[in-house]
């Protein structure tokens, strides 16, 4: 194949994972690895540095609009990043040292697990009180809505933090956001509001991206010509993306047949990783 | 007391959101930029990306920078993809001396650990 329909092939799957992935919020990595490795055989380190770039695009894209509105908490940003950064560096290892296959299988776990959990109810739990250690750090926050304020209090800061280790090494190893895990972190553990725990996470993803993202460059895993079209499909797609979620009231069949779609990928992933096809 | 916090909280808000939109253009206009030049000069020729091919010459900042001199379009692209790696790292950074100077010295540090365990991860491929 030649390096410009490569290229076009690319750029056009690419503009529709990053519609995919602001569409359902998960993220355009979870479409853009299984078909880079699945459909044009590329090698997985190749797909998850081009994706780890995509996602740092998007993700400050993104959080550039949130933190002018002021609901984004910078400060537990800035906190539990110290926990995806680490994470991220030692997931950027464990990369680099065990077995594509082993990556394949781990990636579509993960993508089945994060569709699933875009589609659970979630019920708001939030307190206007937090724990002690969440005053000591000044996590504590408010945001506005329509006109008022609304205060919220962090709660259960430990569990929290080990979560993010967790998502973090999640996000250097597979080459994701992976935000449905820092929104488990701070939603289910740390009961912080949906409206800052989703924009706070989207803060979070560009700097989790960045630290694992210089390990794969130095080891000549970010290749321009692949990286090229992927970082600028995945952004046009995410922009249509916004553009779309601001005109269409929340459809449900939409989501579905991306749920679908999402669920045969992991399958084919998974599959593929353990017939040691990748 | 409270009142001063949250007036500067609401300055960086905006420094940051417009750091990073800034560096979101800039470094993709650079990636199209460096593209058109690929697909113009290498359209043509075979791709392949199905194994591992070894690191390239475009890593460091010495490489890149002859290599954008030479108007490499590969070099191009890589220096776009290194400024957008970079825009969360300088949003690091300018967090520390936003925190910095509203005179919190705990988030400070914390600003500072993170970009430590980054420079860290970076020269930790320098050791492999």
């Amino acid at each position: 194949m030649s390096i410009i329909t490569l290229t076009l092939i690319i750029f056009i799957g690419s503009c529709f994972a990053g519609l995919l992935g602001s569409l359902t919020g998960l993220g355009g990595g979870f479409v853009i690895i299984p078909m880079l490795t699945l459909i044009l055989h590329i090698d997985i380190h190749y797909a998850i540095g081009a994706s780890l770039v995509s996602v740092i695009a998007t993700s400050s894209g993104a959080a550039a609009a949130y933190v002018k509105e002021g609901i984004t908490n910078m400060r537990i940003g800035m906190f539990l990043e110290i926990a995806t950064t680490v994470g991220a560096f030692a997931g950027a290892m464990l990369a680099l040292h065990i077995q594509t296959h082993v990556i394949a299988v781990i990636f579509g776990l993960i993508l089945a697990f994060s569709a699933v959990m875009s589609f659970l109810k979630k019920v708001e739990t939030a307190f206007t009180e937090g724990s002690p250690a969440a005053k000591k750090l000044r996590l504590n926050g408010s945001y506005p809505n329509g006109d008022e304020t609304i205060k919220y209090g962090v709660r259960n800061v430990g569990g929290g933090f080990l979560m993010m280790i967790f998502a973090g090494t999640i996000s250097g190893l597979l080459g994701i956001g992976s935000g449905a895990l820092k929104v488990i972190a701070m939603d289910t553990v740390m009961r912080i509001p949906f409206k800052v725990s989703t924009t706070t996470s989207n803060f979070m993803i560009g700097v989790t991206a960045a630290a694992s993202a210089v390990i794969y460059l130095q080891r000549g895993y970010i290749d321009p010509g692949l990286s090229m079209p992927v970082v600028i499909g995945v952004l046009a797609g995410a922009l249509i993306g916004s553009k779309i979620l601001v005109h269409t009231q929340s459809s449900g069949w939409l989501r579905w047949v991306f749920t679908i779609v999402i669920a045969l990928l992991a399958v084919q992933m998974i599959y593929n990783g353990i017939t040691g096809k990748i | 007391m409270a009142k001063s916090y949250n007036f500067k909280d609401k300055d960086m808000q905006l420094v940051i959101g417009w750091l990073l939109r800034l560096g979101v253009i800039i470094s993709v206009a650079i990636v199209i930029i460096g593209g058109m030049i690929y697909l113009i000069r290498h359209g043509h020729a075979t791709a392949g990306y199905t194994t591992f091919n070894g690191v390239p010459d475009f890593i460091y900042p010495p490489g890149i920078i002859t290599g954008v001199l030479d108007f490499k379009a590969r070099a191009i692209i890589q220096a776009g993809i290194i400024l957008l790696i970079a825009t969360p790292v300088l949003r690091v950074i300018f967090s520390a001396i936003g925190f910095f100077r509203e005179k919190d010295h705990l988030y400070t540090a914390i600003s500072l650990l993170v970009l430590l365990i980054i420079i860290g991860s970076m020269l930790s491929g320098y050791g492999g």
